[in-house]
C-alpha cells in the first residue's frame, strides 16, 4: 500500500472517524458540552495536521476573521490592514470568494440553481482551493501577514448548516493551513440581522438560504439561516480556539483590541519592508 | 436485491432502498477499448430490454465547460484540479446516476472515482484526504478493469488520435522532458495505483490485450448472473 506518511492505514482512519462520529453524537447528548468540545479539538486537531505544505512553520503569518454579515469583522480587518500597512509590514488581503475561473462556475451554478448542498461546498472548496494555492501559500512563504476575511470557518459553518456531514466537510479542507490568530467578532444575533436587513437589501437566493425551502420569505429564511450559522460558530469557538470579540463600545475600541492582540501574539517587525536607504 | 451503500457518510437526506439499477464501472486508461466495449454492451443490454444510461468523467452541467478550459490552460494547482473534479463527479451522481437507478436503469460509468483518486495520489494528495472526499460515492455493483500494457496503449493512442495528451501522459508532472517516455512512467506509476485499489475495491480485472470480442465475452459472463440470474443465455452459455 502507497502512502502512509501518517503511519495508519487508510482504511483504519476512516473507520477511526465513524466511530469518533459516534462518540460525538452519543456524548453530546449524554453528557456536558465540554466533553464535545474535548473530542472535537481532537478530531481537528487531527485532520489539521496532515496534508499540510505548511506545517513546518512558515515565515508569514495568516490572521482571519469570522462572523456573521453585519457583525462588523470587514470593517475591522480593513482597519488591521491600514494600520499594518501605514507601518510598512508586507501584508495581504484575501477575501472569500473570489477567485477568477471558478467564480464563472459558480455564477452560472447559481443562476440556473443546478447546486445541491454537496455540489454547492465542492465548489466552494475549490473556489478555496484556488486562491489557497495560488496566493495564500506562497505569500506564506515569502513571509508575509496575510489577512483572510472569512476563512474555512465559514464554510465549516454553511456547509453543515446546508446538511453535509461536519467531518466530511472538515476532511475536505484538511488541505489548508490553521490560522495563527482567527478573530470570531461575536455580535448578538439580532444586531448582526438589522445591520443587514434594516437596508432591504436584495437578498440572493442561495445567501439568504431560500434552497434549504424553510420559507419562502427571502428574510424570513436569512434570519432563520442567520441563526443557524451563528450556532454553528459558537460551536466552533473552543475547537480552534477563536478569540471572540465581544459587539461592545464603538469600532475605535473594538479596533484598538484587535491591533493589542496582534502585537502581543505577533512580532511585527519581522514583517517590515525591506527598505533601500 | 442488494442494498446500495456509500463509501462514507455518502449523501445527505437520500433514501439508499429506491435504488433500484445496477451500477457498472469500466475503468481504464485511455485506449484501453473503454468505449468500444461500452457501446457493445449498450447494445447488448438493449437487445435483452434493458435501459442503459451512460456516465462519464467531465461531463456534468454544472462545470464540465470550466473544467475543459482548466486542462487547456493549464493553470489551476493540484488541489484546485482534484476538488473542481470531484464537484464533477457530485453533480452527476446527484444529477444523473441516482435518478436513473431509481428509475432501474443499468448505468454504464466510463471511469468513475476510481481514475479520480488515482490521479490525485500520484500527483501527491493523500489516500485518506482522497477517499474522505469520494465518501460520498455509492459503492457500485460491479467494477471492471480493463488492463492493458503501457506500450499496447501508446500503440492504440497513435493509431486513434496520431498523438498522446498531454493529461494522459502526465506532462505536468515533469516525469520525462518527452512525452513519450513521459506517458510510459505516467501509466506505470497510474498502474501502480490500481493495483492496490483493485485488491481492496475488488475490480475485476479483464485483460485489455486480447481481440474485442474475446474482451466483450468476458464482461458478458461477469453481468449476466448480476443483472439477470435467470437468463436463459446464462445456462445455455451462449455469450
Amino acid at each position: 500500500m502507497p502512502k502512509e506518511e501518517t503511519g495508519v492505514p487508510a482504511r483504519t482512519r476512516l473507520d477511526v472517524y465513524d466511530s469518533y462520529l459516534l462518540l460525538l453524537t452519543s456524548y453530546f447528548l449524554l453528557l456536558e458540552h465540554e466533553v464535545f468540545v474535548k473530542l472535537a479539538v481532537l478530531e481537528s486537531g487531527l485532520m489539521m495536521c496532515r496534508m499540510n505544505p505548511l506545517q513546518d512553520h512558515p515565515p508569514g503569518k495568516l490572521i482571519a476573521v469570522e462572523g456573521l454579515d453585519g457583525s462588523g469583522k470587514s470593517t475591522q480587518i480593513y482597519l488591521l490592514k491600514r494600520w499594518l500597512e501605514l507601518q510598512g509590514m508586507r501584508v495581504f488581503f484575501t477575501e472569500w470568494n473570489s477567485s477568477v475561473l471558478v467564480k464563472k462556475a459558480t455564477s452560472k451554478a447559481k443562476k440556473r440553481n443546478l447546486l445541491t448542498a454537496t455540489t454547492f461546498s465542492l465548489i466552494h472548496a475549490t473556489d478555496f482551493a484556488d486562491r489557497y494555492e495560488r496566493e495564500i501559500v506562497p505569500l506564506l512563504r515569502a513571509g508575509y501577514i496575510v489577512l483572510a476575511d472569512r476563512y474555512i470557518f465559514t464554510a465549516f459553518a454553511r456547509d453543515v448548516v446546508r446538511g453535509n456531514d461536519p467531518l466530511w466537510v472538515r476532511s475536505i479542507y484538511s488541505f489548508a493551513v490553521k490560522p495563527d490568530l482567527t478573530f470570531f467578532f461575536k455580535a448578538p444575533l439580532e444586531t448582526s440581522l438589522s445591520r443587514i436587513l434594516d437596508g432591504r437589501p436584495t437578498l440572493k437566493y442561495h445567501e439568504a438560504g431560500l434552497d434549504m425551502g424553510w420559507t419562502i420569505d427571502p428574510y424570513e429564511s436569512f434570519r432563520i439561516f442567520q441563526g443557524k450559522i451563528f450556532e454553528q460558530y459558537l460551536g466552533m469557538e473552543k475547537e480552534f480556539e477563536f478569540i471572540p470579540m465581544e459587539a461592545t463600545g464603538t469600532i475605535e475600541s473594538q479596533q484598538q483590541q484587535v491591533r493589542n492582540i496582534v502585537s502581543e501574539r505577533i512580532d511585527l517587525q519581522r514583517y517590515k519592508t525591506l527598505r533601500r536607504q | 436485491m442488494n442494498q446500495k451503500r456509500f463509501f462514507g457518510q455518502g449523501l445527505p437526506r437520500l433514501d439508499l432502498s429506491k435504488l433500484t439499477g445496477k451500477l457498472i464501472v469500466i475503468e481504464g486508461a485511455d485506449g484501453s477499448g473503454r468505449s468500444v466495449q461500452i457501446a457493445k454492451l449498450t447494445e447488448w443490454l438493449e437487445a435483452k430490454g434493458h435501459a442503459v444510461a451512460h456516465v462519464g468523467l467531465r461531463r456534468s452541467t454544472l462545470v464540465s465547460e470550466e473544467l475543459e478550459q482548466a486542462k487547456q490552460g493549464n493553470i489551476l494547482g493540484k488541489t484546485t484540479m482534484s476538488l473542481f473534479y470531484a464537484t464533477d463527479f457530485a453533480d452527476q451522481l446527484e444529477n444523473r446516476i441516482i435518478p436513473a437507478l431509481r428509475a432501474g436503469f443499468i448505468v454504464l460509468a466510463d471511469r468513475y472515482i476510481y481514475t479520480l483518486m488515482a490521479r490525485d495520489i500520484v500527483r501527491g494528495s493523500e489516500v485518506n484526504w482522497v477517499e474522505s472526499l469520494y465518501g460520498i460515492a455509492l459503492v457500485p455493483d460491479a467494477v471492471f478493469f480493463l488492463h492493458t500494457g503501457a506500450r499496447q496503449l501508446v500503440e492504440r493512442n497513435f493509431q486513434k488520435n496520431g498523438r498522446l495528451d498531454y493529461w494522459e501522459s502526465g506532462m505536468d508532472l515533469g516525469l520525462a522532458n518527452n512525452m513519450f517516455d513521459s506517458f510510459i512512467r505516467y501509466q506505470k506509476k497510474i498502474q501502480h495505483e490500481y493495483k492496490w485499489m483493485e485488491e481492496k475495491y475488488g475490480f475485476k480485472v479483464v485483460n485489455g490485450n486480447r481481440s474485442i470480442q474475446s474482451i466483450l465475452k468476458d464482461f458478458k459472463s461477469h453481468l449476466l448472473p448480476l443483472i439477470d440470474p435467470t437468463d436463459p443465455d446464462l445456462a445455455g452459455n451462449k455469450l
